[in-house]
């Protein structure tokens, strides 16, 4: 305690240097125990990963399991994961604006915008196993919709090449939690939009049409873009969903991944460390963006 | 006009909403359906009687306690110390707790299972009670964005200076001053934090189980694997759970303190 008055006092007056240059690391104890956890327990096993995916078995220097990552399973794997990832941002951010819109500025009645976000928050984390079941109970091969379709409507979704197991029925399961997703944080944007800009673009003559193509999509769209590619790597990284949806036959790189943790499949622990590198590459890449979208996009919302 | 962009809301918030709710109604019909013929509860009564059911989800209960206790260890007094002592140090700190989203939480498990085999210097998995320990630093890994963002927004609303100031004078030492003055201040917040934690941690699946854990996230999955309405059942209590958590964060908002600076 006496030290923190100390170098209070050392920061104030610049004529006791010589004490400030001795309290400065009693400064950084506070922080400590963070920094080391998040090395410990973040940092270096990721590091360590991503130095293993540059050596060999031996331990020397490679690109080859980079370049083993192009074999056509992986290759496929990383395909296949991108398309879902992406087609379910995509629609999970159009679907998720418009709702958003809706219930921010449709003149819904208001109760019905807390309603919305408060179940979208549940949603939202409510990814994995259960999620799985719920779709299996309701699109599955005898899931209650799946029924309902077939007995009173006569269509029978399964014969229609539909499986809640393929890369669309994993689609629909993800947008229930990229939809609500998307709504948490573009509600805000959404929100930002000021009244007075509707009405400044009135009061010029422009048609509703004119004040959404040049207001409403330029304000928003980098918040848009930003949340997208968001949930571009949401989707990227999610395994207990698909593994609870299709088993580990699905080839995706997190189900890939899995395995491979699981029983070495790939028979060499050092493409294993290069599969995930490449996952970092892609979700790193993607908060990137998230993070430039961003930056571009609060300039609208003080 | 107006009336026009109305009915497209409407449309738009009906397809929606019919969208989310129907799987939960299909996943409630489902799971009354286990005895032919009639709807009962059998599902519920065969999942609350399994002694599976129990003690995974004991496990996973107080894995979740102990990972809030580690979130809140970590992130209090960083983030009190941050705004307190080092502010130029908090982009770096917010980068480093954003990191978790960044890292998909499978990369992270596969990286500790190479760092902490029973042969490295910190052989964390050469025994149960070190994995479980691993398992617990993981999940406080993986909601430590949600955990410091709550902590730092509750530390946005009280004059984290002045209190510290205050209780130097009245000769605090700074275990009080952390445990005493600027954790109940910040509680609700910690509160919000812990229950997302919770949330995140209780039905988790992809670090329990390659940790090779009894966790609750793994016996889902093999429950799902081996029988027919007892998933569902499971599936709508999670939701519950995890509903439970969201409202007790609300509610808790509507007593968080207020002040000028409070963004939203």
């Amino acid at each position: 305690m006496a030290d923190s008055t100390m170098s209070e006092t050392a920061r104030v007056s610049p004529g006791a240097p010589e004490i400030s240059r001795l309290r400065l690391p009693l400064h950084w104890l506070g922080v400590t125990p963070f920094f080391v956890f998040a090395l410990v327990f973040l940092i270096l096993p990721t590091v360590g990963l991503i130095a293993g995916a540059f050596k060999n078995a031996a331990g020397d220097y490679t690109f080859d399991n980079i370049i083993a990552l192009s074999q056509p399973k992986l290759a496929a794997a990383y395909w296949v994961s991108i398309q879902i990832s992406f087609v379910s941002a995509i629609l999970g951010a159009l679907i998720g604006l418009a709702m958003a819109v809706a219930v921010v500025r449709g003149g819904l009645p208001p109760w019905l915008r807390s309603a919305t976000l408060t179940f979208s928050g549940v949603a939202s984390n409510f990814a994995g196993v259960p999620l799985a079941f719920s779709f299996i109970a309701t699109l599955g091969r005898l899931g209650v919709a799946t029924i309902l379709l077939r007995d009173i409507f006569g269509i029978n979704i399964y014969s229609l090449g539909f499986s809640i197991f393929s890369f669309w029925g994993l689609i629909l399961t993800y947008l229930y939690f990229q939809i609500p997703l998307m709504i948490v944080i573009i509600t805000p944007a959404v929100d930002g939009l000021k009244k007075e800009w509707g009405e400044a673009a009135a009061t010029l003559g422009a048609t509703n049409w004119q004040y959404w193509r040049m207001v409403v999509i330029p304000v928003l769209w980098p918040s848009f873009l930003g949340t997208t590619v968001l949930l571009f790597a949401n989707a990227f990284g999610a395994v207990a969903t698909a593994y609870a949806l299709t088993g580990p036959s699905l080839n995706i790189v997190p189900i890939q991944l899995f395995a491979q943790i699981r029983g070495d499949v790939l028979y060499n622990p050092n493409l294993g460390y290069a599969l995930a590198f490449g996952m970092i590459v892609i979700t790193g890449l993607a908060n990137l963006f998230y993070i430039l979208f961003q930056r571009r996009a609060e300039r609208w919302l003080k | 006009m107006k009336q026009g962009s109305r009915f497209w809301a409407w449309l738009v918030f009906g397809v929606g909403t019919t969208y989310f709710v129907l799987p939960l109604l299909a996943t409630f019909e489902f799971s009354l359906r286990k005895r032919r013929g009639e709807y009962s509860f059998d599902a519920y009564r065969s999942v609350f009687g399994d002694p599976n059911f129990q003690a995974t989800f004991t496990y996973s209960v107080v894995v979740a306690v102990f990972t809030i206790l580690l979130g809140v260890l970590l992130v209090v007094p960083t983030a009190y110390w941050i705004r307190l002592r080092l502010p130029h140090l908090r982009p770096v700190v917010e980068f480093i707790t954003l990191l978790p989203l960044v890292i998909p939480a499978i990369v992270i498990v596969f990286g500790y299972i190479r760092m902490f085999g029973s042969n490295s210097t910190l052989p964390f998995l050469a025994t149960a009670r070190g994995t479980d320990a691993l398992l617990v630093i993981g999940y406080a890994v993986l909601a430590l964005p949600y955990m410091y963002r709550a902590v730092d927004t509750g530390l946005r609303t009280i004059d984290v200076r002045t209190l510290t100031e205050a209780a130097q004078i009245l000769g605090a030492g700074w275990t009080t001053i952390i445990a005493r003055i600027i954790l109940p201040n910040v509680l609700i917040a910690v509160l919000s934090g812990a229950f997302l934690s919770f949330a995140i941690v209780i039905g988790e699946f992809t670090m329990a189980s390659l940790l090779n854990r009894p966790a609750f996230g793994p016996y889902l999955q093999n429950i799902g694997a081996n029988s027919a309405y007892e998933p569902s059942a499971l599936a709508l209590i999670s939701f519950a759970i995890t509903w439970g958590c969201m409202s007790l964060i609300q509610i808790l908002s509507r007593f968080a303190p207020r002040s000028a600076n409070r963004p939203n």
